[in-house]
């Protein structure tokens, strides 16, 4: 059936639906709302060409120039009208969904995380300049720190003095810059510079963490504080050396040798330099969730849980809304719109809310829940009051829905089948089992698919209440109400490291799941043929 | 008696246990918003007292009255575009045959189910570069997380209404074209005002889910000023805060559920019919 509608439908149908019939005039409005629109599309073009053609970004301005022009060409020819419709949203769709997307999943294939950001060549400077040392002859500076931005906030950037020179710099991770218009006390410390705001003694300790871990790179060696006032150019302790392709430690002799598919240093003994590189790493990321021992036993429970989660969610939500909505499809229930609006008011309140609410709710020593029912119940300290409470924050919050959908359908179902069945002597529950339930699900069937897409990656849902919590003692990572996507949320995001390209990886784990399962649905149902008619 | 409560009675019986359920934790949030100590630890099921320090403090002490704004500014404009964007689309895969219709229908809905904000990372960098390119789309400002929500402009709600279309009969274009209408006028004369409870429906559906939104936000909106009421709110009770906040918390909560009663009160005529009708078909 499906098939058939994949060719070349145009002709089979019966309104002359080819691109061909040249546009009517459309009146003058039409017209100048046209012309305005398409003036409006170049006036925004040329605005956001300048500042691309001012930073030298070519492909950025040939992507523009191309958008716009296709875009103008589209609109002033006559054909492609499907195109004309479609085309807005898909401009959006690629530029700030499927671009990212891609961009995405193209990191599971890499190491991407912390340690590995930058190419091999940052690396190395990060790697010298984390390994300078004062040592005895080292030139000193009288040190200010700035920052370019806030204060609090800002990147920092130390403000030096050459004592031969007296020329001032500034410097941070990338270098040394010269710059003038600096005001140089007697001391050789900058009090003033164009540009910078130089931070007082109290907010410099404030960030003396990052003031310490700074080094601003030179040849040889880098710059780095001591204290908040000195500055000292060491010489590097470890220094990268090209014939061998490692780096060596000038004090010891260590070499740790370039791994170009782990994208690190490793010495013989096994070791590995902390800063590392980007590099590709093939189906690594895929594979280790399988044969890792450690990530496959958690992963293969958060995956049952996440099953179960999103099928409780949606069937509980239906079961409970369709019961409802049954209770009060009768005529002789009076106040039924009063019901109706009372029973719709936790769909109005904002759900990110009412999930931090439900989550105080459940507290152990002054929730309300255990107030209420005098317990003392450690809500989410347990596997199963954790889970069982997940579940029931997310049948108040979705309930709502699906009695409204299902008042809907039971109204859009005849009165007479039921009726009829009943006369020809079936039960109420033969009736509802045999007329009612079928012509339900025809009409629900595709949203609760859907609803069962989107509780399958409902990250508010656990992230704003149990955060996956309860942990076991042994595995930080991996909690018991955990769905993928928020252990997903803490491999790339989490405190211990981020890991990009393992969580890029299993987002696409995910992605494959919900997609395969959608689909068999899908197929299941007649919804597909009915959609495509 | 006993048929009255065979017939009718149990229905007001499950009608009012559903209710109670319902309004048991909205109950708290209001009696917490009045509640004068404003702590979790005193907040009880029923108010104890009515006092309006919770909402003084909430707009004095915090930026909630530019966190209302943002919401609402965003949320509309993000959800009435991308309901027109939408409709664009729906028309365009309802009314037309073209190549790669099917191929375009199956792919907004395959696109939805990869998990969007785990490209956040993506996201952040490409934001990045426009907040220098063009400060003014760039990280926290209104017209760069309206872009970025319009992103999502096509996908579920194009197929309801892509539903909704096929019902309206095609011999009403067809006719309007015989009588010499174009495209554009068949769309926003005769087919807009026939769809206009589905319309009402996914604004109302895509209004919700924007203010509600909270990853995207979180890390889109940084400055105090130019957060949303979710990403503001979360912050009242992150961490520690989280007993003494909780009154200014509730109240805040009451006061963001306004504007979507607002919404929904206005659209109420067309939410039950057009909720179903994309998926029930005529």
């Amino acid at each position: 059936m499906t098939t058939q509608l994949g060719g070349p439908v145009t002709r089979a149908l019966p309104a002359p639906d080819n691109d061909e019939p040249p546009e009517r005039n459309t009146g003058l409005t039409g017209r100048i709302v046209k012309i305005v629109l398409l003036g409006l599309v170049v006036a925004i073009a040329i605005w956001a060409a300048f500042p691309l053609v001012a930073n030298e970004a070519w492909i950025g301005l040939g992507i523009l120039v191309a958008t716009t022009a296709v875009l103008l060409w589209l609109y002033l020819t006559p054909r492609h009208i499907p195109a004309k419709y479609l085309a807005p949203g898909t401009v959006l769709l690629i530029a700030f969904q499927i671009f990212p997307v891609l961009y995405t999943a193209s990191t599971a294939f890499t190491n991407y995380g912390d340690g590995h950001r930058g190419n091999k060549d940052e690396a190395v400077v990060a790697i010298e300049s984390a390994s300078v040392t004062q040592v005895p002859g080292s030139l000193q500076y009288a040190l200010s720190v700035a920052t370019t931005g806030n204060p609090a906030t800002g990147p920092l950037v130390f403000l030096i003095t050459d004592p031969v020179s007296k020329q001032v710099s500034a410097g941070d991770a990338d270098g040394l810059k010269k710059i003038d218009d600096a005001t140089v006390s007697s001391s050789g410390k900058v009090t003033a510079a164009d540009g910078y705001t130089i931070l007082n003694a109290g907010q410099a300790s404030l960030r003396s963490k990052e003031i310490t871990d700074l080094a601003v790179p030179v040849d040889g060696g880098a710059i780095r504080s001591s204290g908040l006032s000195r500055a000292y150019e060491g010489k590097a302790g470890r220094a990268y050396d090209k014939a061998c392709d490692c780096v060596r430690d000038t004090t010891t002799g260590k070499t740790w040798t370039a791994d170009e598919s782990l994208g690190a240093f490793v010495a013989a003994d096994g070791e590995r330099l902390a800063q590392g590189w980007k590099v590709g790493v093939g189906f690594s990321n895929f594979t280790r969730v399988v044969t890792d021992r450690s990530i496959s036993g958690p992963f293969l429970s958060t995956l049952v849980w996440n099953f179960a989660f999103a099928l409780g969610s949606t069937g509980g939500t239906f079961i409970l809304g369709m019961l409802v909505a049954l209770a009060l499809h009768s005529k002789k229930v009076r106040g039924r719109n009063v019901y109706r609006l009372l029973l719709v008011l936790p769909y109005a309140m904002p759900a990110f809310a009412m999930l931090l609410v439900w989550r105080d709710m459940f507290n152990t020593d002054f929730g309300l829940i255990n107030n209420l029912f005098g317990l003392h119940v450690n809500w989410m300290g347990e596997t199963g009051t954790a889970r069982l409470a997940v579940l029931l924050v997310q049948l108040w919050l979705g309930y709502p829905y699906m009695f409204l959908v299902t008042t809907g359908a039971l109204q859009a179902i005849p009165a007479e089948l039921s009726e009829a069945s009943r006369i020809d002597g079936a039960g109420a529950w033969q009736s509802f089992r045999r007329i009612v339930l079928p012509l339900l699900m025809v009409a629900l069937t595709p949203l609760l698919i859907s609803s069962f897409a989107f509780n399958f990656n409902n990250f508010n849902a656990i992230y704003l209440t149990t955060e996956g919590g309860p942990f076991p003692a042994d595995n930080p990572m991996n909690g018991a109400t955990d769905l993928l996507i928020t252990y997903t949320y803490r491999l790339a995001f989490g405190g211990s490291g981020a890991q990009y390209g393992y969580a890029a990886a299993i987002s696409i784990f995910i992605f494959m799941i919900v997609g395969v399962v959608s689909a068999i649905a899908f197929r299941r149902t007649r919804a597909q043929e009915e959609v495509y008619a | 008696m006993k048929r009255w409560m065979k017939q009718v009675g149990w229905r007001h019986a499950v009608g009012l246990l559903a209710v109670a359920f319902s309004l048991g934790p909205i109950l708290f949030v209001l009696s917490a918003a009045f509640n004068p100590l404003g702590t979790l630890s005193s907040s009880q099921l029923m108010p104890t007292g009515l006092s309006f320090g919770n909402f003084q403090k909430l707009l004095t002490d915090t930026d909630f009255p530019k966190w209302f704004l943002n919401s609402v500014v965003i949320a509309g404009v993000a959800s009435a575009v991308s309901v027109f964007l939408s409709a664009l689309a729906a028309y365009a895969f309802s009314r037309r045959r073209f190549r790669g219709r099917r191929v375009g229908l199956l792919s907004l809905l395959l696109i939805q189910m990869f998990p969007q904000f785990l490209a956040v990372v993506a996201i952040f960098l490409i934001f990045g570069t426009i907040t220098d390119y063009w400060p003014s789309i760039g990280f926290n400002t209104w017209w760069g997380i309206i872009l970025l929500y319009l992103g999502g402009a096509l996908g579920v709600s194009t197929w309801l209404m892509k539903g909704f279309f096929d019902t309206v009969p095609r011999e009403l274009d067809e006719s309007a074209t015989v009588d010499g209408a174009s495209h554009v006028e068949i769309f926003f004369r005769i087919l807009l005002p026939l769809v206009a409870p589905v319309l009402a429906v996914t604004g109302l559906l895509a209004f919700i889910s924007t203010i509600n939104e909270f990853v995207l936000a979180n890390i889109f909106l940084t400055d105090s000023g130019s957060k949303t009421l979710s990403v503001g709110l979360w912050g009242l009770v992150a961490a520690e805060q989280r007993n003494t906040n909780f009154g200014i918390f509730c109240a805040g909560t009451l006061l963001t559920a306004i504007p979507t009663v607002l919404v929904f009160q206005m659209l109420q005529r067309y939410i039950v019919e057009g909720l179903t009708a994309g998926a029930v078909k005529g």
